[in-house]
C-alpha cells in the first residue's frame, strides 16, 4: 500500500482557502445597506429564475454569492431550521443570530473536515421590530467566519471595493429610491458599465409590512425607482 | 457506480414538503397518533368542539364566517375562539371538530404552504393545496375514530381560473369540491337550510356579507353548540374575503352592524321566530 502524501495541517487549510476565495471571486456581488424601513438587498443577478436573496423567515432573509448548488442547500437548510423553530415554539422566537450560527458551523465543518470546502459566502438579516431594538446583520465565509456588520456589507468578487465605496457614500435613514441608487453604484464600482433593472435581483425587509417583511421589487417598479435620477 | 449518491435527490419529492419535514426530523412534534390520549380518555371526557363554520361563493371570491363558541358537552368551552385562519394570501381553512387537534392541524398547514412557497419560490395551485389538507386529515384518522375528529372547510381564490372555490372534507380526507356553499360543525345542517334560500349567483360584497351572517344566526338560533352574535359582551362572528387581491378580514365593526340590523329586522317582522 502506497504512503499518503505528507501535507502540513497549515498548508492544507492554506490551499482550501485560496481555492474557497478564488471560486467566490469570480461570481458577482451582492450589497446590502440599512434604509429607514428596514434593510435592502441589491444583487447583480441577470437570472430572474434563480435568486440569490430569498425570504428565510418573517424578519429575516438570505443572501448567497457563490456557487449556486452550494448556497441553495445552506438556503434550503435555513427555511428548515426557521420553519421547525417557529412551528416548535413561536414565530418570535426564530432568530437571525441562531440561524446565522448554524451557518458558521455547518460551513466551519465542511472547511475543516471536507476535501472541497464550499465557495460560498452567505449573509442573514433580520430586520427591527422598531421598538428600540436594532437591524442584525450577519457576514458567514466559506471557513465559517462570521461576523456581525452595521449599516452596510458587501460580498463577492469585488467586495472589498464595494466596502470602500460604502464607506464614503453611505449615509443613514435613506428613502427606498435613494438607498438602491447607491446601491447599484456600489456594485459597478469597478465596472465600466451601467446595471439596468435587467441585470439586478431587488427584495426589501420592510419593517411597514404586515408579519412577513421580506418583500421583492419586481423589475418594472424597479426601472420606476432607479429612473428618478437619472 | 453508485448511483445512490445522486438518485435519491430525484425521488425526494417531498422535499419542499414541511409536514414530511417534520415527520422525518422531529417526529415528536407531529401531530399523530403518538401524540393522542388513549381512547378512554377521549370518550369519557370529551375534549372542546369547534361548532359551525361556513363558506360561499360570490362575485369576487368567497366568504368565510364562524361563529366564536367552542363546546365541551353541554357546557361552553370557550366564547372568543377563531375558526377561520388564513392558510396563504389566496386561502383560508375554516375549523369545526375537535378544536385542539383542528388548530394544529391548521397551524401545520399554514406553516406548509409558507414552506413550500418559500423553497420552490411559487405558490402551490388551489388544487394542490386543497389536496395537502386532505392528507392531512387522513393523517388523523385514528384520532377521529376516538371521538377526535377534524372536518375543515378549505376555500380560496384559484388565480388560474380567476374564481373562488371551496372544498368540504370528510374525516377520512375525503375532498369534495362544492361550487355555491357549504358549512361544517354542529350547526352546518341549519346554516345549510339557510344558505340554501339566500344564496344567489354573482352576490356582492355586502349582500354575500349578510347572507352569511344570516346562516350563522341560523344556525345559533337552532342548534345548542353554536354561539350567536353576543350583544353583551360585544362578540361577534369572524368574517373573512377571499378574493383576487388576497385574503381580507371583515372588520368587527361592520359584522356588528350587519349583525344588528338582522337581529332589528327580525325582531320588526318576526322573522325566523
Amino acid at each position: 500500500m502506497p504512503l499518503p502524501y505528507y501535507v502540513s495541517p497549515e498548508q492544507m487549510m492554506k490551499d482550501k482557502a485560496e481555492y474557497a476565495r478564488k471560486g467566490i471571486s469570480r461570481g458577482r456581488s451582492i450589497v446590502t445597506l440599512e434604509i429607514r424601513d428596514g434593510i435592502l438587498l441589491v444583487a447583480e443577478n441577470p437570472s430572474t429564475l434563480l435568486h440569490k436573496i430569498s425570504e428565510i423567515y418573517d424578519r429575516i432573509a438570505f443572501a448567497g454569492v457563490g456557487k449556486y448548488n452550494e448556497f441553495e442547500n445552506l438556503r434550503i437548510a435555513g427555511i428548515r431550521h426557521a420553519d421547525i423553530k417557529g412551528y416548535s415554539y413561536s414565530r418570535g422566537d426564530v432568530t437571525a443570530k441562531a440561524l446565522a450560527n448554524a451557518y458558521s458551523q455547518a460551513l466551519g465543518n465542511i472547511f475543516t473536515q471536507d476535501i472541497k470546502p464550499f465557495e460560498v459566502e452567505v449573509l442573514v438579516a433580520e430586520v427591527a421590530e422598531g421598538n428600540g431594538s436594532r437591524n442584525e446583520i450577519y457576514h458567514i465565509l466559506y471557513d465559517g467566519t462570521i461576523e456581525d456588520e452595521r449599516n452596510y456589507a458587501a460580498m463577492g468578487g469585488q467586495a472589498d471595493e464595494i466596502r470602500r465605496f460604502l464607506k464614503d457614500h453611505f449615509r443613514e435613514a435613506l428613502p427606498l429610491d435613494e438607498a438602491l441608487q447607491v446601491g447599484v453604484r456600489a456594485l459597478t464600482v469597478t465596472q465600466n458599465k451601467t446595471l439596468n433593472e435587467r441585470d439586478l435581483e431587488v427584495a426589501v425587509l420592510d419593517r411597514t409590512k404586515e408579519r412577513r417583511k421580506f418583500r421583492r421589487i419586481p423589475p418594472e417598479a424597479l426601472s420606476q425607482l432607479l429612473g428618478t435620477q437619472r | 457506480m453508485n448511483d445512490e449518491r445522486w438518485q435519491h435527490l430525484f425521488r425526494d419529492h417531498a422535499n419542499s414538503s414541511f409536514s414530511e419535514l417534520l415527520r422525518r426530523d422531529s417526529p415528536h412534534l407531529f401531530p399523530g397518533p403518538a401524540a393522542r390520549p388513549p381512547a378512554e380518555a377521549a370518550t369519557s371526557d370529551p375534549v372542546p368542539h369547534g361548532t359551525t363554520v361556513l363558506a360561499l361563493r360570490y362575485r369576487d371570491g368567497v366568504i368565510m364566517a364562524g361563529d366564536r363558541q367552542a363546546t365541551t358537552g353541554y357546557q361552553v368551552a370557550s366564547r372568543r375562539i377563531e375558526k377561520i385562519f388564513k392558510a396563504d394570501d389566496l386561502s383560508g381553512v375554516g375549523i369545526a371538530g375537535a378544536a385542539g387537534p383542528a388548530m394544529e392541524m391548521a397551524k401545520l398547514f399554514q406553516t406548509e404552504l409558507e414552506h413550500y412557497e418559500k423553497v420552490e419560490g411559487d405558490n402551490l395551485s388551489l388544487d394542490g393545496k386543497a389536496n395537502k389538507l386532505g392528507q392531512m386529515i387522513r393523517m388523523n384518522l385514528q384520532a377521529a375514530m376516538m371521538g377526535l375528529a377534524v372536518v375543515p372547510i378549505f376555500a380560496g381564490f384559484d388565480e388560474k381560473a380567476g374564481v373562488g372555490r371551496l372544498f368540504k372534507y370528510d374525516i377520512t380526507g375525503g375532498r369534495y369540491e362544492e361550487t355555491n356553499y357549504d358549512s361544517q360543525g354542529s350547526g352546518s345542517k341549519d346554516a345549510r337550510d339557510s344558505l340554501k334560500k339566500l344564496w344567489k349567483r354573482d352576490m356582492a360584497r355586502d349582500e354575500a356579507l349578510r347572507v352569511a351572517l344570516e346562516a350563522l344566526i341560523d344556525a345559533a338560533d337552532e342548534d345548542v353548540g353554536t354561539g350567536g352574535p353576543d350583544l353583551v359582551r360585544g362578540i361577534y362572528p369572524t368574517v373573512k374575503t377571499i378574493t383576487r387581491s388576497g385574503f381580507g378580514e371583515v372588520t368587527e365593526e361592520e359584522v356588528k352592524r350587519v349583525c344588528e340590523a338582522i337581529l332589528a329586522e327580525r325582531t320588526k317582522t318576526g322573522n325566523g321566530g
